[in-house]
């Protein structure tokens, strides 16, 4: 457990702030510590929370990707026109979304290693390309999406299994203990568990983490450096595209908003650097990003139940995100020998 | 004699015009330790390059056990039992021990990367090297630079490897870890594995490798068995001319007036409580196993460590500089030759001239703004001082051999004027010839007034070089040696804490 703390200090810092954060939220709250709150906020974190951690992937590498707002926006605007039928249908829709998403990334990882971009340079095109693309197929915001689905992935498990019918509606005995956890933090953390925790520990993924950490070192090791930079391209798109699908059902529409898409993927970088990933790679992971996405989150819960001008959100939303980030590093007071401060 | 393992005909290859190698033959045998020698720049770390598969000729043809093979990587120089220990440490600092010493094939099980398999494996391998007391779960970036490479010793070994190559391999061991690699390379010997040893060790090469190849400028010069050739003509075989005196004479030992004086110099669990006093003109060895303070002692008094304890003096000024930028512009400049050149020492994109110049820009500017005609002028001063080799000083600083870089580095630190000079070990990976210069350079120094303080892993030039000895062990002074009293044996006592019979 000390090793754990002394090898993770960004991410203990992390959860601190988060817990400080959101459990003084719901003391001032007046309906605080309820299910209904605790839903909708998850519901406002998902986006952001997958946009997070398919910032991480390259992160890690040592790069940075600013398409993955824009691959969010272009599979929102996909899953819009395919998100509605038969249930085979819908799953097909689905399944297509994060294909493209997916299929994105992929094409940011060929570009960069065998165009040998600059990711940040090679990331900026490709992301104006996937909204171009996102305005092509959704030019006025619209779209249908399954009611059903709608209701069901935005609301606790409660719902989701009375909607669907599956334990008795609900009401089966073994469910009792789970019903209140939102289904939103579920697919989250789940994608998180099931894709990046198995693939951080296959030979690519654990790649990833040695070209950020010392690339030539890596090279010189035999590691397959270009099978891990497009892995984390795609892995990147993939996610982004879990964020877009989740955004279209959430709000039955698909819209190609170009500033909603540079927003996220700021704030995508912002959560990152919240979570303790250290921007010149090597350090850091998803979880670690997605609990940076909660704290940004947290700060603007805090406009809905203090009396602020709106027009001061983004001031004091800047400002705790600096005090924040400051927090996080706040290592480099503790460093008794000056030169560790540039390893 | 039985067909070589690695054989290479008529290979050739230059980097931006320069021949690197040229017309090169080479060939090892299985159960064989085969020493290659030869000056920075003549072309062994190339050799290894290309053996390794990290470089590919421009010209020639490499043979595995008589099968022509075009290498395309590491990966693939990998998978055919060719395995390098890089000078350039190649461990990941931002991964674990364990993930480092199985990082190219970890133990899997239902196709991800099985931890514990992977912890037993680290142990396993930790404890054929001695180094039972590294934790396989501790990050490499905690380790001390002597714990790196062995931890890199045990991470070749666990590829199995069939030709091993280690390149300066021991320049940062202590004496400790430089007999267990002994003992090691014997083992791979009798298992019929053919290792590569490069090292600027005469000693070591002495001890170790039974067949010895010479390169010089690029060439194979040539290969022989040990022991037909005397150490003078090989001397002569590297560098094509006699060497005389290796160190410059010492001057007798004198009353010197005290420039730095340290009282009780403590800093966390490194320093305890370190005196000394350096005196002007004086050159001051420090001397002990490697990671017993020598570092730390010099990083506080260069302003980079911070919460340091004790009374220290330099000049008139007391206490100690707070920064780098403050220890070079005080009334006493100080500064610092680092201990890795390539990290902490130049900044490698960039040309010779902006890394000579660069902790001396305010002597060349007037103002904000840098006066172009003053800057050559110091730049082309500083390269004939130490008399670097280059092309240009427009070209980049990677461009050069290790010696002439360590040259670089000095004429960086000598363009401030500094009346203390620390030495971190400068002559690590530097070929004998840059070494005898820079001792010249040392001498020189002290005799216009400088004080030095030179740490050394190397004892023979502790001992050739300074006027006296301090030894440090666990954080502490140990030994002050003066005169005739530096010996190897007095040293050595010192270093490892015999009170008895030091007394």
């Amino acid at each position: 457990m000390t090793r754990w703390i002394g090898q993770n200090r960004g991410f203990a810092a992390a959860l601190a702030l988060f817990l400080a954060l959101y459990l003084s939220y719901h003391l001032i709250h007046p309906r605080g510590f309820s299910t209904a709150v605790l839903v909708q906020n998850s519901n406002e974190l998902v986006a952001i929370g997958f946009v997070a951690m398919a910032q991480t992937v390259p992160v890690l590498l040592g790069g940075l990707d600013l398409s993955v707002g824009a691959i969010m926006t272009l599979a929102a605007c996909v899953a819009s026109w395919l998100l509605d039928g038969s249930p085979v249908q819908i799953a097909l829709g689905m399944i297509a979304t994060l294909a493209v998403g997916a299929g994105f990334g992929l094409i940011n990882g060929l570009i960069v290693v065998y165009g040998r971009l600059q990711p940040i340079i090679a990331t900026l095109a490709t992301g104006a390309i996937a909204i171009g693309l996102a305005l092509l197929i959704r030019p006025n915001p619209g779209g249908t999406v399954d009611g059903d689905l709608n209701w069901a992935l935005t609301n606790s498990i409660y719902d989701f299994a009375e909607t669907y019918g599956i334990a008795n509606g609900g009401e089966a005995a073994w469910l009792q203990p789970f019903i209140n956890i939102p289904v939103p933090l579920i697919l989250l953390f789940g994608t998180a568990c099931l894709v990046w925790l198995p693939f951080k520990r296959t030979v690519t993924g654990r790649t990833i983490y040695a070209v950020g950490s010392a690339e030539g070192a890596a090279f010189a090791s035999g590691l397959p450096i270009d099978r891990a930079r497009i892995a984390a391209f795609t892995l990147a798109g993939f996610f982004a595209a879990c964020g877009g699908l989740y955004l279209a059902i959430q709000t039955s529409t698909g819209n190609a908003d170009v500033v909603q898409a540079g927003a996220y993927t700021l704030n995508s970088i912002a959560a990152v650097v919240l979570g303790g990933t250290a921007l010149l790679g090597g350090t850091g992971g998803v979880i670690a990003s997605i609990l940076g996405a909660m704290i940004l989150r947290a700060v603007s819960f805090y406009f809905r139940i203090l009396d602020i001008d709106p027009l001061l959100q983004p001031l004091i939303e800047g400002i705790v995100l600096l005090a924040a980030v400051s927090a996080v590093a706040f290592r480099t007071f503790r460093v008794k020998n000056q030169l560790e401060l540039f390893r | 004699m039985q067909r070589p393992i690695v054989e290479l005909s008529d290979v050739s290859i230059s980097f931006a015009g320069v021949k690197a190698l040229e017309g090169v033959d080479f060939s090892c045998h299985a159960g064989t330790t085969h020493g290659i020698l030869g000056e920075n720049g003549a072309g062994k770390s190339t050799l290894i390059k290309i053996i390794s598969g990290v470089l590919k000729p421009d010209y020639g043809t490499i043979a595995l056990n008589g099968k022509t093979v075009s290498v395309s990587g590491p990966a693939e120089a990998a998978d055919a039992g060719i395995v390098c220990m890089f000078q350039e440490l190649s461990l990941i600092p931002d991964l674990s021990v364990a993930d480092n010493i199985s990082l190219q094939r970890p133990p899997r099980r239902l196709g991800l990367i099985d931890k514990r398999a992977q912890i037993v494996r680290a142990e396993k391998l930790l404890s054929r090297v001695r180094c039972e007391d590294v934790d396989p779960r501790a990050m490499v970036r905690d380790l001390s630079l002597s714990r790196r490479q062995m931890i890199e010793v045990a991470k070749a070994l666990g590829r199995d490897p069939k030709v091993l190559i280690l390149d300066e391999a021991t320049s940062a061991l202590t004496q400790r870890d430089v007999e267990t690699i002994y003992g090691l390379l014997d083992e791979l010997r009798d298992d019929g594995v053919c290792s590569l040893f490069i090292s600027h060790r005469m000693h070591e090469i002495d001890a170790l490798c039974d067949r010895l190849s010479v390169f010089r400028n690029g060439h194979h010069v040539e290969t022989f068995a040990k022991g037909e050739r005397s150490d003078a003509e090989i001397v002569r075989l590297m560098i094509g001319r006699d060497v005389t005196a290796k160190f410059p004479p010492k001057p007798a030992p004198r009353e010197r007036a005290p420039v730095v004086q340290l009282d009780d110099l403590r800093w966390q669990d490194r320093l305890k409580g370190i005196s000394l006093t350096l005196g002007r003109g004086e050159i001051l060895g420090i001397g002990g196993l490697d990671g017993q303070g020598q570092k730390e002692l010099l990083l506080a008094l260069f302003g980079v460590l911070k919460g340091v304890g004790g009374t220290v003096t330099v000049g008139e000024n007391s206490g100690l500089p707070p920064s780098p930028h403050a220890a070079k512009t005080g009334r006493n400049r100080i500064a610092l030759i680092p201990e890795d050149r390539k990290t902490e020492g130049l900044m490698l994109s960039l040309s010779i001239a902006d890394n000579i110049i660069a902790a001396a820009l305010d002597k060349v500017s007037s103002g904000a703004v840098i006066d172009r005609a003053r800057l050559d002028a110091a730049v082309q001063d500083g390269m004939d001082r130490l008399r670097i080799k280059a092309g240009s000083t427009e070209d980049a600083v990677k461009t050069l051999s290790g010696g002439n870089q360590q040259k670089v580095v000095l004429a960086k630190w000598l363009m401030i004027a500094p009346d203390v000079i620390l030495m971190n070990d400068p002559t690590r990976g530097i070929d004998v010839g840059t070494k005898q210069e820079i001792f010249r350079m040392m001498r020189a120094l002290a005799d216009e007034g400088k004080s030095i303080l030179f740490y050394s892993s190397d004892y023979a030039e502790l001992i050739g070089c300074s006027d006296r000895v301090i030894v440090l062990y666990d954080g502490q002074v140990v030994s002050e040696l003066t005169g005739d009293a530096i010996t190897e044996e007095a040293i050595v006592a010192a270093s490892l804490n015999m009170q008895g019979e030091m007394a």
